[in-house]
């Protein structure tokens, strides 16, 4: 008992004693002056390869090029979502920006209550009145949506282009609208050269645990090829991991998904369909900075390079400066309107 | 000495915090700020401000109702590690009977059926384990942690497939039952989260001390925790209180799934609080098992949790899961219970 009490004092006597330290360059407090950012990242947080680390590295371009003074929070739990973008506007942030679809109603009702404060939301999920009409948006919210399926358009024609087997494959992620987009673009673009070709797609599963499971993508994958399929397109967060090794086991090609993959397994990494998280969340900031932000819901295609595809010295190997010609050539037409991609099946 | 003896109970609880704040000076200094600093912006984002406390509040109202949870299990020697998957179950009956009731259906009608549904689904989930260990004598600690896998991988499937919202991964907003915030009666705390669920955990927790103090039922129970071969040869059928313990504890986790479904967003959400019913398993721990340690050891945990927001500008969000992680070691350590539930596991290896 005595003993115990002397350890308590003991400890206590320690943590006063580290209290005092005061390491040099320490800094507490938000500066004033430069544009201010606040950045709350989804759940995943960063060091998801995906839009969370697209999201960061944008507000750090910000940091760099515009001087912007940025925040970020990492929130726990459900309700730390409205927390942190709630101490951030309240700390009178001049743009708020919530990552992820999840983030949707926190953002809606934070702009209501925060008029002056301007906020935007990646992949915002614009709420529809029962009967499925779009509901307006407060004016000071811009909705970040990405044509998904623009991109998935261009690699699927990619994919058809270079398959000698006529048989191109689709790994998704969880089985709902958000994926489909990349499916029936992507199921678009290999019609659109190859009248015969035919497309496999699987999906990993009908939750969101379907984006984190490597061993299905690999299952599916190896089935896939198994049945002559050489190329697939993946659009399933980590459990494409999983494709990309059945594609080095198999010695076949796979297409990567948000950020360029080429890295997680080189030389059999076709392309990968990239989403300009970064680009967009620069431009609000710079919008914010030079004045010209508003709100509304911006869709990000190919026009305004919101997704493209990854063409680089790492691939160019594996795409014939022809097939490079006849995909850029598409992807005029779909710029021009001249095509329009479908986002359903 | 008479003073220290009364010190005693609380003397493990407050090393284990001084173990974890020595712990929390190391890392703040690793990241080069001061710890000074960064424990009073902890403390200004937490219970500096009414916004700060009313989020204090509305995690506590969650963390007491899991902590309460696991409590009641470790009373009747249970360790109940399925408060997750109870809490979850919880809060998603109250989300289906809430969008079953007609709209404009009054509160004081609609607010106890949602109750009772969560308090049902919870139940429901927690007499599983209590079932298969009195019957078959398989082990809860097992059968807790994989039932919170199953249930929770079917609420993510029934929400997926069924009862989403386009885009989104919740439920459509439930037409009755909601519970009004604290902001409606108290302005200041405008913006948070607390709500009146709050009110559901101190019953509860009155529940609990009644229940395990002043009844029968409540006195077996101990005493199947102390030592149920005594407890059975005193005449105690023990598979009867495991079954009840585990179903009530159930019962009160599921509780703790309003406050997010009912008083805070309207709509059950896949993942809503992702981490609860371990963080209860600490708040059990801390609290002693005891009703107002429990309520006490949530308030702790909650001011944690919201203030790893809070210094999340200066220090990474990790470092504050971190020093709750490391007050759950030094508790694990430190408290007797938990050093009598391991001496129990080794004799129940024999």
């Amino acid at each position: 008992m005595r003993r115990l009490i002397i350890l308590a004092a003991a400890l206590f006597a320690i943590h006063v004693g580290l209290l005092l330290v005061r390491p040099a360059g320490a800094e507490v407090g938000a500066t004033s002056g430069a544009v201010n950012v606040g950045v709350v990242f989804d759940l995943g947080g960063r060091g998801d390869k995906s839009f969370n680390d697209g999201a960061y590295a944008g507000a750090e371009r910000a940091v760099r090029e515009l001087g912007a003074h940025v925040r970020f929070v990492e929130p726990g739990e459900g309700s730390d979502r409205e927390a942190g973008l709630r101490v951030l506007a309240a700390e009178g942030m001049d743009l708020v920006i919530g990552v992820g679809f999840i983030f949707s109603d926190d953002l809606t009702q934070l702009a209501r209550e925060y008029p002056n404060t301007r906020f935007a939301g990646v992949d915002y999920a614009v709420p529809t009145d029962s009967k499925g009409q779009p509901l307006a948006l407060p004016p000071n919210l811009a909705a970040l949506k990405f044509r998904e399926e623009e991109g998935s358009f261009l690699v699927g024609a990619l994919a058809a282009l270079v398959s000698r087997s006529k048989t191109l494959g689709f790994v998704g992620g969880m089985d709902f609208p958000l994926i489909h987009k990349f499916e029936a673009g992507y199921r678009a673009g290999v019609r659109a050269v190859c009248a015969d070709c035919t497309v496999i797609a699987q999906y990993a599963g009908v939750t969101p645990e379907a984006f984190r499971n490597p061993g299905k993508g690999l299952e599916l994958a190896l089935s896939q090829y198994q049945s002559g399929v050489d190329v697939i397109f993946q659009a399933s967060g980590s459990t494409g991991l999983g494709v990309f090794e059945a594609a080095r086991r198999r010695g076949k090609l796979a297409i990567g998904v948000d950020a360029d993959q080429y890295g997680e397994a080189p030389g059999f990494i076709l392309t990968s369909m990239v989403k300009g998280v970064d680009a967009a969340v620069f431009r609000t900031i710079e919008q914010v900075k030079g004045g010209t932000f508003r709100g509304g819901v911006f869709q990000l295609g190919l026009a305004e390079q919101g997704v493209d595809y990854v063409y680089d010295e790492h691939n160019r190997a594996l795409i014939p400066d022809s097939v490079r010609a006849r995909v850029e050539a598409l992807r005029q037409d779909v710029i021009a309107g001249r095509i329009t991609v479908p986002s359903t099946r | 000495m008479n003073v220290l003896r009364r010190l005693a109970p609380i003397l493990a609880p407050l090393l284990a915090l001084l173990i974890a704040a020595v712990v929390g000076d190391a890392l703040i200094l690793t990241f080069g700020q001061s710890p000074a600093a960064v424990y009073r912006l902890l403390v200004d984002g937490t219970l500096g401000n009414a916004y700060g406390i009313g989020q204090v509040i509305y995690k506590a109202t969650t963390l007491a109702c899991t902590g309460m949870a696991v409590a009641l299990g470790l009373r009747a020697g249970l360790f109940n590690i399925g408060a997750e998957g109870q809490l979850a179950m919880g809060g998603f009956a109250a989300a289906v009977v809430g969008l079953l009731l007609p709209v404009g259906t009054p509160a004081l009608l609609a607010v106890p059926v949602c109750l009772a549904g969560a308090a049902l689904g919870g139940a429901a989930v927690g007499a599983v384990p209590g079932v298969l260990k009195a019957r078959f004598g398989a082990h809860e600690v097992i059968v807790t942690i994989m039932l919170n896998f199953i249930v929770l991988a079917f609420l993510n499937w029934i929400v997926a497939t069924r009862l989403h919202v386009p885009e989104q991964l919740h439920t459509p907003d439930i037409r009755a039952g909601a519970i009004g915030r604290l902001a409606g009666a108290f302005p200041a705390f405008h913006g948070s989260a607390a709500n009146w669920t709050i009110l559901v955990a101190l019953a509860a927790a009155g529940f609990m001390a009644w229940h395990l103090f002043r009844t029968r039922q409540g006195y077996e129970l101990r005493a199947v925790g102390l030592q149920p071969a005594a407890a059975e040869s005193g005449g105690v059928h023990v598979g009867r209180v495991w079954l009840r313990t585990m179903t009530l504890a159930g019962a009160i986790a599921g509780l703790g799934g309003t406050n997010f479904v009912l008083g805070y967003k309207q709509y059950y959400e896949e993942g809503f609080a992702a981490g609860a019913g371990f963080i209860g398993i600490a708040v059990a721990l801390v609290g002693r098992n005891h009703p107002v340690g429990v309520l006490l050891a949530s308030l702790l945990f909650a001011v944690l949790s919201q203030g790893g927001l809070a210094v999340n500008a200066v220090v990474p969000k990790q470092m504050v899961d971190v020093l709750t992680a490391v007050v759950i070691i030094a508790v694990a350590v430190t408290v007797p219970e938990m050093q009598r539930l391991v001496r129990g596991a080794h004799g129940a290896n024999r």
